[in-house]
């Protein structure tokens, strides 16, 4: 189970979703996944290692290591990726469970071409709508909390290139340097950008649906009159 | 989600592209990707570790190291590789817009042919004209300001392309002035100046592309131009014979009517 296997089974859900959504999920997993597993993953890769202390004190480096970073960066957007991508699986389980009862109704009945059901794509109407809508909602709600996590975590987006430590065992206040801080920093700043960017689809498509909802309502009244 | 993911998406463009958009795909994925994953990140491998310098004092290496490689060679070849490699992806997203409109208007018509229809409209391809064009050519034009752009940071934050082999570092905490010395420059320097290279013949290709697709649309417009002179069809040779023969043929027998007439 690995990232590939999540663009799979997210892959299934792009066919029901709408333009801004497609463009959603292209941007996650080429400006997101992609450039964390090929890049940021290498960048982080021996932050512990090179995370230097001027002291001769053991355990010291552990400490402050630990003190300064609680949780990495690396696994930070990793959990940030999966919940944001969890929503979407609302929307594959509500259709998965609409051809199911269509199945159903229609095999206890006459013959239907099973493969044309599967093939079908289902329109963003109804419950779906409302599934499709909490779905983007709770993506939205999940980088809101991360980004927010971020800042709180590491006060700001930027990373020092100095620490001063004073957690014991360390002896009074030790100066220690963290590995690669503005390579760190660049990348910090260019997956928040990206994040921002997927919270503004995700706005974007919310806004569209309701329209699209709003729109359709007085067509309807009209029909009816 | 790897370079394998990223060729598979860019190999579905692979089928609109131009023969020189093809070539350029294949120089991508061959002489920049693959030259990158296989022998560029062995060599940038041990860039901090063996990084060393002439002090004990803590820290002076870590500082120093950051100060002179503020983001390394690998990854701004990987956000190079990336970014040059997404325009191509508008062009899929039009493509793929295209059949959707497609298919949404066969299911309109007629429903007895429609599965082998829709197979048919799956593997069509899409001559580059018209909506599709305008796609195309931006998407050339994002490439080479992409290229462009990651060209001159390199430029811009190494001081040319050559890796030296001492940097003299003079930031806190290191006393004074130490030296520090990079771990293998001048493989790091023949590795930089071919990515170069292959970006600078990338660039080529697009621009040569770019002025390809501008003189088919000026060439098609002049043909159209030129046209409504003649037949507005394009007539075979037996056909604009035949045509010649009887507009004789009219052209004798109005003479013979008019000679007829006029005696």
């Amino acid at each position: 189970m690995d990232w590939g296997t999540l663009q799979k089974v997210l892959g299934g859900v792009n066919k029901h979703s709408t333009s801004i959504g497609k463009i959603w999920l292209t941007v996650l997993f080429i400006f997101r996944v992609m450039i964390l597993v090929v890049a940021a993953e290498k960048v982080w890769g021996d932050e512990q290692n090179d995370f230097v202390c001027n002291t001769l004190q053991p355990g010291c480096k552990n400490v402050c290591y630990d003190h300064f970073f609680p949780i990495s960066h690396i696994r930070l957007w990793a959990l940030q990726l999966i919940f944001v991508s969890t929503p979407a699986l609302l929307v594959a389980m509500h259709i998965a469970h609409r051809r199911h009862e269509k199945k159903r109704q229609l095999t206890s009945g006459h013959k239907v071409d099973i493969e044309e059901l599967n093939k079908q794509k289902v329109h963003i109407q109804g419950p779906l709508w409302w599934t499709y809508t909490c779905s983007i909602f709770f993506r939205m709600v999940f980088e809101a909390v991360f980004m927010y996590v971020f800042y709180v975590m590491y006060d700001g987006y930027q990373m020092p290139r100095l620490l001063k430590c004073s957690a014991w065992p360390c002896p009074n206040t030790v100066d220690c340097f963290v590995s690669r801080p503005t390579e760190k920093t660049m990348f910090t700043i260019f997956m928040l950008s990206v994040s921002g960017i997927c919270m503004l689809l995700n706005m974007a498509e919310l806004c569209y649906l309701v329209i699209k909802l709003c729109m359709k309502a007085p067509r309807k009244l009209a029909t009816l009159k | 989600m790897d370079w394998g993911t990223l060729q598979t998406i860019l190999g579905g463009v692979n089928k609109h592209s131009t023969s020189i958009g093809k070539i350029w795909l294949t120089i991508m994925f061959i002489f920049r990707v693959m030259i990158l994953v296989v022998a560029a990140e062995e060599v940038w491998g041990d860039e901090q570790n063996d990084f060393v310098c002439n002090t004990l004092q803590p820290g002076c290496k870590n500082v120093c190291y950051d100060h002179f490689f503020p983001i390394s060679h690998i990854r701004l070849w990987a956000l190079q590789l990336i970014f040059v490699s997404t325009p191509a992806l508008l062009v899929a997203m039009h493509v793929a817009y295209r059949r959707h409109e497609n298919k949404k208007q066969l299911r309109k018509g007629g429903q007895t042919c429609e599965y082998k229809d829709i197979e048919e409209i799956k593997l069509q391809r899409f001559p580059i004209q018209g909506p599709l064009w305008w796609t195309y050519t931006s998407s050339i034009f994002f490439r080479m300001i992409f290229e462009s752009l990651f060209m001159y940071a390199f430029y811009f934050m190494y001081d040319g392309f050559q890796m030296p082999r001492l940097v003299k570092c003079n930031v806190w905490p290191c006393p004074n002035t130490v030296d520090c010395f990079v771990s293998r420059p001048t493989e790091k320097t023949v590795f930089t100046i071919f990515m170069i290279a292959v970006s600078a013949i990338c660039i080529l290709l697009n621009v040569a592309e770019f002025c390809y697709l501008l003189m088919k649309v000026f060439l098609k417009k002049s043909r159209r131009a030129a046209s409504p002179r003649h037949h507005p069809n394009h007539e075979t040779k037996e056909e604009s014979k035949q045509n010649e023969m009887n507009e004789l043929m009219s052209g004798s027998c109005q003479n013979t009517v008019l000679g007829l007439q006029n005696s």
